[in-house]
């Protein structure tokens, strides 16, 4: 079936300015989106705040408007355009956050308009972590054990079940920001009431430690009529404990073997049908303990992500275009897949000759305040890739990319008597640049198991 | 242990790369695989008897070997072309490398080999035949006076050769719980080369697995009192089989419920009066998209065929029921008047996706239905 015939407007919201944990990536969904709906005669009605964009040029909409992404501006703009939907999951946190303020406030219902892409229901039972929690169990899919605290008391209670580390993430921030890894009680209460003051839910999830757990992410898209495709699974070079938008990340996933990839496949579809995303494009993010193999979900995001911009440049599949195309009716097998010139459909799963790698970029040099080590909350500022036909050449791509003026894996250790210390402790403790850090172990003839039980990157 | 080795094709092109595995030299027609993982499953997957693997994907070997997901007992294809052997591997249920593995199964593997200008070519040429060699350039005139001596697939049936000469009987369902089995059916499944996984999915979802030799004859067949028969996938061309079309014309005048996979698809379409033909480079992958046509549902599928059934040839009283979207070829029939269905693709994955499980679903409740 074509796209629907009840539309004719879509209003869609952008990100606004450009943080740490949110940044270019939604620019680029954004306007992918636009154009596509714009080509298919739809009324394009944007909204952003951030006017450094590309989405906010004058052709890409019909009707742009750079006013605060705020409910109450917001509905000033649907009095005035009365789009006949909103398209919530262009926009990353705050687009989808936005979304559902308006969905409460009854901003929707008043004026008629529809969610598409991604329902209520759906953005609640992803982003709600008990929620989610509860969903996963309900289908069999396990996840980290954890708790939920609303209070200091609460979280001290749920803390005396796992001991330490342990991990501590609000609800509904941005990048994942006020969370952190627990070693002691001491710091386990300084991120508590950070993060409690933080979430606008007053609203912390504590989870077991996964730390040193690989970590997997798969990026999946689905139709109205429940025609699922996974465009791309990306594997963590750094294990559990650095954020994915912290981590090296490999595509496609290079460690897992088919049976364990196809559980994740599954677990992802199994998922995004519960959730009740019905159409386009969402994130799910896998741990799994390298000693046995057990499998948890992380969590999803019903909505592009970072990592889709990533996946669509890695594999030429246009996540977000096609996303936008779902949302409005069309399904997998009447889009065109654009990396074969059409020749096939887009309702097909990419398989490339090639290894992307992804490094992230910092700049702490600029937060001299800011703690330089890496945690679940996102400190990087932008990222590179590098595509090689070996994993090998991505990397060392990907380094030369980075403007840091290196070739390669070039020697950062100074000769002083303590080297093998400086090693143990930047090994152990992630910096931006422990990639170089664990080269030099490597030179200095360090063994790989030790390497690897220092840093859980799988040699 | 490595050495120098070299790959031949018939079209003359030589290419120089590392040599490991058996330092023997073989020949085979040479396919490429497009998966991104499984490549334990499919090089020990009967199918690919006298063919040589060669893998787009860059890195093979990373996860090594390990005890649970072989698909045969043996390595049955000629030999695998890659880009890069890793130095090392590692996965929770690695027990040895791939070189190692390839070495206690006498098959040799080349690396270092540009497979996106292979494959390029493959493309344009469609399959060729092609010989590993060890050995630097001195060793071409050995390759080549072997591939002079290989006649390709064509009119070859290999499903005789690498059909199980001893009845058995299987027991095992899925991994990872091979004890969640059904009982209450018996399924003989005809081998012409058939992979473990499907006998571990009619296990799980039909019944008691009887494993028979392909030219089973059809009393012989009979006296297992079958509730269905299964046609298993397997090498080669359909064609020459006549053994089994004769038998499977027998199933289907008593109305036996039969399902095929892939050369068991073709075997059945063959028997109810179709035609197959040759493809050029054939599907080996894990990504085709494949349509359900009454449904319009499309499923990603796992694929290895290097023949396929003229869509044109279809009597009436078969439908076709799937197509691939990648170029339009036939991928499932069935017949109207018989309890017959079969399948082109793998519906049973390893590697690949696991949508058509449902298939085997399906084949459980045609017999329910024709008891």
């Amino acid at each position: 079936m074509p796209k629907r015939s009840d539309i004719q407007s879509v209003l869609i919201i952008g990100a606004g300015p450009i943080i740490i944990g949110q940044a270019c990536e939604f620019d680029y969904s954004g306007a992918q989106a636009c154009k596509a709906l714009k080509a298919e005669g739809f009324r394009v009605i944007l909204v952003n705040s951030n006017p450094a964009t590309i989405m906010t040029d004058p052709l890409l909409a019909d009707a742009t408007y750079i006013e605060p992404i705020h409910w109450k501006s917001i509905e000033k703009i649907i009095d005035k355009e009365r789009p006949d939907a909103l398209l919530p999951t262009m926009g990353g946190q705050t687009g989808l956050n936005t979304a559902l303020t308006l969905a409460k406030e009854g901003v929707l219902k008043k004026y008629n308009v529809e969610l598409i892409g991604a329902s209520r229901e759906a953005i609640d039972k992803a982003e709600d972590r008990e929620l989610f929690d509860k969903t996963m169990k309900g289908i069999g899919i396990e996840t980290p054990r954890s708790g939920i605290a609303h209070s200091m008391e609460e979280a001290l209670t749920v803390q005396e079940g796992f001991g330490f580390p342990c991990i501590i993430r609000p609800s509904f921030t941005l990048g994942g920001s006020g969370g952190g890894v627990a070693y002691n009680i001491q710091e386990f209460k300084e991120i508590c009431e950070k993060g409690l003051d933080l979430s606008p839910t007053t609203e912390l999830l504590i989870d077991e430690s996964l730390l040193g757990w690989k970590e997997y992410e798969l990026e999946v898209v689905r139709d109205k009529n429940d025609n699922c495709i996974i465009i791309c699974s990306i594997e963590n070079l750094d294990p559990m404990g650095v954020h994915t938008g912290d981590s090296i990340t490999v595509a496609p996933a290079q460690t897992l073997t088919d049976k364990e990839y196809q559980i994740l496949r599954d677990q992802s579809f199994k998922i995004l049908r519960e959730i009740g995303v019905e159409t386009g494009g969402s994130n799910v993010q896998f741990g799994i303990n390298p000693e046995n193999g057990r499998v948890v979900v992380i969590e999803m995001n019903p909505r592009v992500s970072r990592s889709s911009a990533l996946a669509s440049k890695a594999t030429g599949f246009p996540i977000a275009k096609v996303a936008a195309l779902l949302s409005v009716g069309f399904t997998l097998d009447e889009l065109q897949n654009d990396i074969t010139n059409g020749l096939t459909p887009a309702s097909f799963e990419p398989s490339i000759d090639y290894i992307v790698t992804k490094i992230p970029k910092f700049a702490f040099e600029k937060f001299p305040q800011a703690d330089d080590r890496l945690t679940t909350q996102m400190k990087s500022v932008g990222e590179v890739m590098g595509i090689g036909r070996t994993f090998q050449e991505s990397l060392q791509k990907a380094i030369q990319s980075l403007e840091e003026d290196l070739h390669g894996f070039e020697s950062i250790l100074d000769n002083s008597s303590n080297q093998n210390e400086t090693l143990r402790y930047q090994l152990t403790f992630p910096g931006s640049r422990r990639i170089l850090y664990v080269a030099e172990a490597i030179r200095l003839g360090w063994d790989a198991d030790q390497i690897n039980q220092l840093t859980g990157i799988d040699f | 242990m490595s050495f120098p080795a070299i790959l031949v094709l018939e079209d003359g092109t030589i290419i120089e790369g590392i040599g490991f595995g058996v330092k023997e030299l073989s020949v085979g027609e040479i396919v490429f695989n497009t998966s991104m993982s499984g490549y334990q499953e499919i090089i020990t997957d009967p199918s690919y008897a006298k063919q040589i693997i060669a893998f787009t994907h860059p890195h093979i070997g990373n996860t090594g070997i390990n005890d649970e997901d072989n698909e045969s007992d043996s390595i049955h294809a000629s030999g695998i072309v890659i880009k890069d052997l890793p130095d090392h591997f590692s996965n929770w249920r690695a027990t040895q490398s791939l070189n190692s593995f390839l070495e206690s199964k006498k098959t040799i593997g080349i690396s270092n080999i540009d497979t996106r200008a292979l494959t390029t070519r493959l493309r344009d040429h469609g399959s060729l035949k092609a010989c590993i060699a060890p050995g630097d350039k001195d060793s071409l005139p050995t390759a080549q006076d072997a591939l002079k001596k290989f006649s390709g697939l064509e009119g070859l049936d290999l499903a005789k050769e690498v059909s199980t000469q001893n009845p058995f009987s299987w027991d095992e369902g899925t991994w990872p719980n091979y004890e969640e089995v059904k009982n209450e059916k018996l399924i003989v499944a005809i081998d012409f080369g058939v992979k473990k996984n499907i006998l571990r999915l009619l296990r799980k979802h039909v019944g008691k697995v009887q494993v028979v030799n392909a030219e089973i004859c059809f009393d012989e067949l009979m006296q297992f009192k079958p509730d269905g028969v299964f046609l298993s996938n397997g090498p080669g061309d359909p064609e020459p089989c006549i053994y089994a079309i004769e038998l499977i014309q027998r199933l289907l005048d008593i109305n036996m419920p039969i399902f095929g996979i892939c050369l068991g698809h073709q075997l059945l379409a063959l028997s109810g009066g179709c035609k197959t033909y040759k493809m050029k480079f054939g599907h080996h992958g894990a990504n085709h998209p494949v349509q359900d046509i009454a449904s319009k549902v499309v499923y990603i599928t796992s694929q290895n065929h290097g023949f396929a059934v003229d869509f044109s040839s279809l009597p009436k009283n078969i439908e076709p029921t799937h197509i691939s979207l990648f170029d339009q070829s036939l991928q499932g029939i069935a017949f109207k008047d018989k309890p017959a269905f079969s399948f082109q693709g793998h519906p049973e994955a390893s590697p690949g996706p696991h949508e058509l499980e449902e298939l085997f679903i399906k084949f459980n409740l045609m017999i329910d239905k024709n008891a």
